[in-house]
């Protein structure tokens, strides 16, 4: 065996992968795009979210923590694997509160572009409506945890990242929740900052800038002026 | 004035028409009156059932987030809440003056939402009822109706309409429920290729608009009887003016005439509302009765809207509609016109005066700038307020240290025109319900006197000419006697 031309077939093209990548890795690598909220390419995949699953020889199986393997049969835009998809958004939807019209990640949502790219039309499901807070003691920034899908992403950053430990996951099943590190359970006092990593990566609008709101007109929107499936490594536009 | 026919004296004894649903946007609504065994009217309310949750479920809410939240109140006017809004929060964020741009960008949104919603109003809601006749077959009063028989009218109001949406999708990025206005100012000018889109059709809109004005007009000088006579009622007005007096919409201070036309109060800064405006509570009606504090409840309502705004200015700052104000107002007389149907007159001579102040802001380079935002020392408390195009809308915050609001007031035209409305309908059952059986043509004279103040209600009930109405008349009991309905597609039957 070749290393260096190891390949996987992805819906019928073929992707090239190096060892010890995932298949999604890979297929990022090659421009291709597989339906993903709690992978980012710069952190330890978590699989969580399951938006990423695909075949992989017949067996279903998360790409972002699969090891791509030579001669790999992955199917993944197919209409099965994307109804089930679609399931699974409209369960995050129901679960939290995500209202897109008044939200200012419109347009810039990873959750709402990936709703927008799987044409889900409507929640399905009863909403759960669950009381939330809004933590608004940061000078700086704020955390709306109505909109949070537990990607685990700003854990993962401010961990690996920013070595600081700002957010931890919380609690079992559905009563699973983000919470900081502080005795008083508020971000204003914990060390979070700025410029940390976490400060970056929430694909949905619970980690946001203070007093930016809805600076960037439609159109200029990350997600206006291009499907979230061609741009494989979201970069989520900052006012 | 009079709120003679609010409540009956022996209500226990008179049967009980009700119209319910009058259906609308925010809500529903619904007409009951009263009659005796002869069908003499005693009592005639409008009832607005109105879910005002919005003024409680800001709170907590980011004060960055309301322009764009709160202007779900409505489908129809959503540019007027986004821009009382982001008036009122420009205080917060210490915002004391735009920059030029900012300042045109948003007036610029609000002519276009004043243009496109009077034009909805106009051509689409009423002018079948205008053209054809209030009790008309019921089959045609449509726009499809006026489609067919004044083919030419109805498209210019769909164009009309059209542009006015284009104006707010490229100062706002989408015709319905845009982003463009901001706390402190605008997110966004136009490039040159959307001005010079909007400059192919302004000047056409112009010349429609003048043609409207001509229109309705005409229809008040052929039928002087009906058009002031028509639900009329006597009434204080108030709106916002500029600061020369003139007619502004975006922009100055609250004056108020009384019923004869004399100025009560003028220059009133609008971030004092309070002092000037108090709100009763009734218990048959889920919508507030705003009055004016030194009137006192009984008599200190008043009227806001087209009709208030333009016979309480000085003069309109655009040529032709100054020249359709000053005959309207020679039209009135002496005296101040009440008649609701003037309305449409008054709603079409700010039509006019919106196309114009488009073309006017098009030819200035201003709206074309890259200065969108300004800041200053940060605030608590906000009040802006604008006048949509049904009347005075004000909006209210505070915002604690940790920038989420902590409350919020609204009071929207419909509010303040709710006594108004009351008082039209009340007149119009004297005048046509009294001894005379109940049909879908009678019915329509009703929601032809509610339609004439807010297209934010009459939108809804209009339902180009399809609204489900049910009218039942009870004994005292509360046993129906007789019932008439009218259903979605237009068809009237008894229930029996």
């Amino acid at each position: 065996m070749n290393p260096d031309k190891q390949t996987f077939t992805l819906d019928g093209k073929t992707i090239p992968f190096c060892n010890g990548q995932t298949i999604i890795q890979a297929a990022m690598d090659a421009g291709e795009y597989i339906p993903h909220l709690c992978f980012n390419p710069e952190f330890k995949p978590h699989g969580s979210c399951k938006l990423c699953t695909v075949k992989a020889d017949g067996r279903t199986t998360a790409s972002c923590t699969q090891f791509a393997q030579d001669g790999m049969v992955v199917e993944s835009n197919t209409k099965e694997i994307n109804d089930e998809r679609r399931v699974l958004l409209q369960m995050l939807f129901v679960e939290g509160n995500h209202f897109c019209p008044s939200c200012e990640k419109s347009g810039n949502c990873q959750l709402q572009a990936t709703a927008y790219e799987l044409n889900m039309m409507s929640p399905h499901f009863d909403q759960f409506f669950p009381d939330r807070p809004l933590d608004a003691s940061h000078p700086e920034y704020f955390l709306d945890l109505n909109r949070c899908i537990l990607c685990s992403l700003c854990v993962r950053a401010s961990r690996d990242v920013d070595g600081k430990n700002v957010f931890a996951l919380s609690g079992r099943g559905i009563k699973s929740h983000v919470i900081v590190n502080a005795q008083s359970g508020q971000l204003g006092d914990t060390d979070f900052a700025g410029d940390d990593k976490a400060a970056q990566v929430c694909p949905v609008g619970v980690i946001l800038k203070k007093r930016v709101g809805f600076s960037v007109p439609i159109g200029k929107r990350s997600f206006d002026e291009q499907p979230i499936s061609a741009t494989p490594h979201p970069v989520v536009k900052e006012a | 004035m009079s709120t003679t026919l609010e409540t009956a004296t022996n209500p226990e004894n008179l049967r009980r028409v009700a119209i319910d649903p009058v259906s609308r946007v925010e809500g529903h609504g619904k007409v009951t009156i009263l009659l005796d065994d002869k069908n003499k009217v005693h009592q005639v309310r409008l009832h607005i059932v109105e879910f005002r949750g919005f003024e409680k479920f800001i709170q907590g809410r980011p004060y960055w987030e309301v322009p764009v939240m709160v202007q779900r109140l409505c489908g129809i006017c959503p540019v007027s809440h986004h821009l009382a809004a982001s008036k009122a929060l420009d205080a917060i964020v210490g915002a004391k003056h735009l920059t030029p741009t900012a300042e045109k960008i948003r007036r610029l949104m609000h002519y276009g939402q004043i243009f496109q919603s009077h034009a909805l109003h106009f051509f689409h809601l009423c002018s079948p009822d205008l053209l054809f006749g209030f009790d008309s077959d019921v089959s045609r009063r449509n726009i499809v109706g006026v489609a067919e028989k004044y083919p030419e009218t109805a498209k210019r109001g769909v164009l009309m309409r059209k542009f006015g949406q284009e104006v707010i999708r490229h100062t706002a990025g989408k015709r319905v429920h845009g982003t463009g206005a901001v706390p402190g100012g605008v997110n966004k000018s136009l490039t040159i290729a959307e001005r010079d889109e909007l400059l192919k059709g302004i000047y056409q809109m112009v010349a429609w608009s003048r043609d409207a004005v001509h229109m309705i007009k005409e229809l008040h000088h052929q039928n002087p009887e009906l058009y002031n006579s028509f639900g009329a009622f006597r009434a204080n007005f108030m709106s916002m003016v500029g600061y020369d007096g003139g007619l502004d919409l975006y922009h100055g201070t609250l004056r108020g005439r009384d019923e004869n036309g004399n100025i009560m109060f003028d220059g009133v800064d609008y971030r004092n509302y309070t002092d000037l405006i108090g709100e009763e509570v009734k218990n048959w009606s889920y919508m507030k009765f705003p009055y004016l504090k030194s009137l006192g409840k009984e008599k200190g309502w008043y009227r806001v809207g087209p009709l208030s705004r333009v016979q309480n200015c000085d003069f309109i700052p655009t040529p032709l509609a100054e020249i359709e104000r000053r005959e309207f107002v020679a039209y009135s007389g002496v005296m101040p016109m009440h008649a609701p149907l003037g309305y449409h007159w008054a709603r079409m001579i700010e039509m006019l005066h919106a196309a114009e102040m488009i073309k006017d802001l098009l030819h200035d380079d201003a709206i074309t700038g890259s200065e969108l935002m300004t800041s200053g020392v940060r605030g608590i408390e906000g009040v802006g307020v604008i006048e949509a195009p049904r009347g005075t809308l004000i909006h209210h915050y505070r915002v604690d240290e940790n920038d989420l609001v902590t409350m919020c007031n609204l009071i929207v035209s419909t509010t303040h025109n709710n006594q108004a409305m009351n008082e039209a309908v009340r007149r119009v059952a004297q005048q046509y319900l009294n001894g005379h059986e109940i049909t879908e043509g009678l019915l329509n004279h009703i929601e032809v006197a509610v339609r004439a103040f807010d297209p934010c209600l009459s939108c809804a009930t209009h339902a180009l000419g399809k609204m489900p109405l049910e009218v039942e008349v009870l004994n005292e009991a509360g046993e129906q006697l007789s019932s008439l309905s009218r259903s979605a597609e237009g068809v009237v039957c008894s229930l029996n």
